[in-house]
């Protein structure tokens, strides 16, 4: 397995405050990679690095380096759409826009210049077959987004990033505004999916780190303290203090 | 508003929540203190009253007063004749001039100030720098505030002569002058209402579509206005209702004749027709004028209804 992220040296300042110190971190492809941590240690700053997302908040200074498939993707020339498009992303709240379920899906593939009915309708159904949602909402596809529940509004952003054929497909506790049952289908989701995709997912449920994660990386206050296979970090941890997260001594 | 609150408080009592046993030393005070919030929100009904007073004061007296001279002269020639000439020896007294000139020259300035102030808003709200932004905003809000004699006065000194050199028409007083002063009028009203409408689209409808690789100014016209465009549909509509209402300023650019409307004619509005004649009309003639401000205001009663759906729209999305 080869890795399709690698991260050396990551240093993140809001302004003058350090979000993120030496991060060192090779993530591997068709694998899930989780990342556990207290709230604010870190984890969404990081995800928004690898796809830029950062960029557009004031203030913003990195060093080191962010490599995506051998490339560098802070290099100058750099287009940061094609890196985004390559690096999708699901939010924590689901965020369809006010549109119809359609044109959610359609709205990424349209923005990089596909065109023709046939085609499109053929991504659509296809991504959301992939975000095993087609069967749930195939008859509602001209009916608004806004009107669909947070589950299945979850599962249609992941449809509409895979629309675009990403290769990485990032995560940002994807299930923390949902229910159990959808909870659940969003974990068999994201096992499927990495059949095809590599995932990135930042979870605040340990067990959600151990159903479906291949490696675990433990963030504490803006630091990468331990990250290794999941089996290994849950059940011998290193670092006493990835210890006392897991067991829950705090958190 | 007012009388809801009442009941519920009186519903619950506020110190006892309720219950039965009532403390007796607050008891007296608390009387009191009813007495009063009674007399406050009657004020409060009273101040309300007044405004719903008035709209209904001055709409009985314009169907009043309006309704004779269209008897008279009946609805189709008023609404549809072609002539107004109010004081000639047999008297003509057809608005439609008027009313397609208010028409012509509202569509006109909609057209000339929608694009204008709906692409500033969308960069004041979205994409320019905070220092352009505060320079811009300024800007706006002292083009709302100049009283629009000004804008007739600068547009007769500035405007009129210059469309009379650049299109080589005997006189610039015209409806495109009219157009242009009015689509500088309702630029304001345009650029807050739209701004306002594009703040209020939630960052994450913006955050997704990067995120999959859309450029900024792609998101900001593929998800920030369509998410917006109730709230942009009644700042045009507002405008529209600003355009249709203004008198002062049109009246000093358009050269006020009775014309149908032609781009470089001197025309003459519903607003300007009354505000022209008002002073020295009797008779028919004024009896007529009324009937035009009627005209005038079911157009403006029109236009407030698709406010408010519009605004009420925006508010649900
Ligand atoms: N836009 C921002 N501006 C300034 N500071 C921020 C911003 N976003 C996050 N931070 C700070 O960076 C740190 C890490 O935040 P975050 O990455 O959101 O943590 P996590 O996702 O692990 O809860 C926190 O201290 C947070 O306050
Ligand atoms: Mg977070």
């Amino acid at each position: 397995m080869s890795d399709i992220i690698t991260v050396k040296d990551l240093c993140l300042w809001y302004g003058s405050a350090q979000a993120l110190k030496d991060i060192n971190i090779n993530i591997p492809e068709h694998a899930i990679t989780a990342l556990i941590g207290p709230s604010g240690c870190g984890k969404s700053t990081f995800l928004k690095t690898l796809n830029r997302m950062n960029d557009l908040i004031p203030g913003v200074k990195i060093t080191g380096e962010v490599r995506y498939a051998g490339q560098d993707i802070f290099a100058p020339g750099v287009d940061v759409n094609m890196l985004r498009k390559d690096i999708g992303m699901v939010f924590q709240k689901p965020n369809p826009f006010p549109m119809s379920v359609y044109d959610n899906i359609a709205y990424g593939p349209r923005t990089h210049g596909i065109k023709g009915k046939a085609k499109l309708d053929d991504i659509v159904e296809r991504s959301l077959r992939d975000a095993a949602i087609w069967d749930e909402i195939k008859d509602r596809l001209k009916k608004n987004a806004l009107g669909l529940s947070g589950g299945q509004q979850q599962r249609l952003c992941i449809a509409r990033a895979l629309a675009v054929e990403p290769q990485v497909l990032l995560m940002d506790e994807p299930t923390s505004a949902l229910d159990p049952i959808s909870t659940g289908k969003i974990e068999e989701l994201a096992s499927a999916l990495k059949e095809k995709y590599t995932i990135v997912i930042v979870t605040h449920n340990m067990q959600q780190a151990v159903r479906i994660s291949d490696q675990t990386a433990f963030f504490l206050l803006g630091e990468l303290v331990e990250y290794g296979d999941t089996e290994t970090i849950f059940s011998v941890p290193v670092d006493k203090r990835t210890e006392d997260y897991i067991t829950g001594r705090f958190g | 508003m007012c009388l809801p609150m009442k009941k519920r408080q009186s519903k619950i009592d506020p110190v006892t929540g309720g219950s039965d046993i009532r403390p007796p030393v607050l008891w007296d005070s608390l009387m009191k203190k009813q007495a009063f919030e009674n007399f406050i929100y009657g004020v409060f009904l009273l101040l309300g009253l007044i405004t719903v007073g008035c709209v209904l004061l001055i709409t009985v007296y314009l169907i009043i007063s309006g309704i004779p001279a269209i008897r008279e002269i009946g609805l189709f020639k008023f609404l549809f004749g072609k002539t107004w000439a109010s004081t000639a020896k047999t008297p003509q007294f057809g608005i439609l001039p008027f009313i397609l000139t208010s028409i012509y020259g509202t569509a006109g300035a909609i057209a000339l100030g929608v694009p204008i102030g709906f692409l500033t808003a969308v960069y004041l709200a979205k994409a320019a720098p905070p220092k352009v932004k505060a320079v811009v905003s300024a800007a706006v809000s002292v083009l709302a505030g100049i009283p629009s004699v000004v804008y007739g006065l600068v547009g007769m000194l500035v405007l009129v002569p210059g469309i009379r050199s650049i299109f080589h028409v005997p006189d610039g007083a015209s409806l495109l002058a009219a157009i242009v002063v009015l689509a500088v009028m309702i630029l304001p009203s345009i650029v807050n209402v739209s701004i306002t409408a594009l703040e209020a689209v939630p960052q994450e409808y913006e955050d997704a579509s990067l995120a999959l690789g859309a450029t900024p100014t792609e998101t900001y016209f593929r998800v920030s206005v369509p998410a917006a465009r109730s709230g942009i549909a009644a700042a045009v509509v507002l405008g529209v209702g600003r355009a249709i209402g203004e008198a002062m300023a049109v009246m000093m650019v358009s050269g006020n004749v009775a014309n149908m409307p032609s781009l470089f004619q001197s025309v003459r509005f519903l607003t300007t027709a009354v505000a022209s004649e008002m002073s020295y009309s009797s008779g028919l003639q004024r009896q007529a004028l009324f009937s035009i401000a009627l005209v005038l205001y079911l157009f403006i009663l029109l236009i407030n209804a698709a406010l408010n759906f519009f605004l009420k729209r925006s508010k649900e999305a």
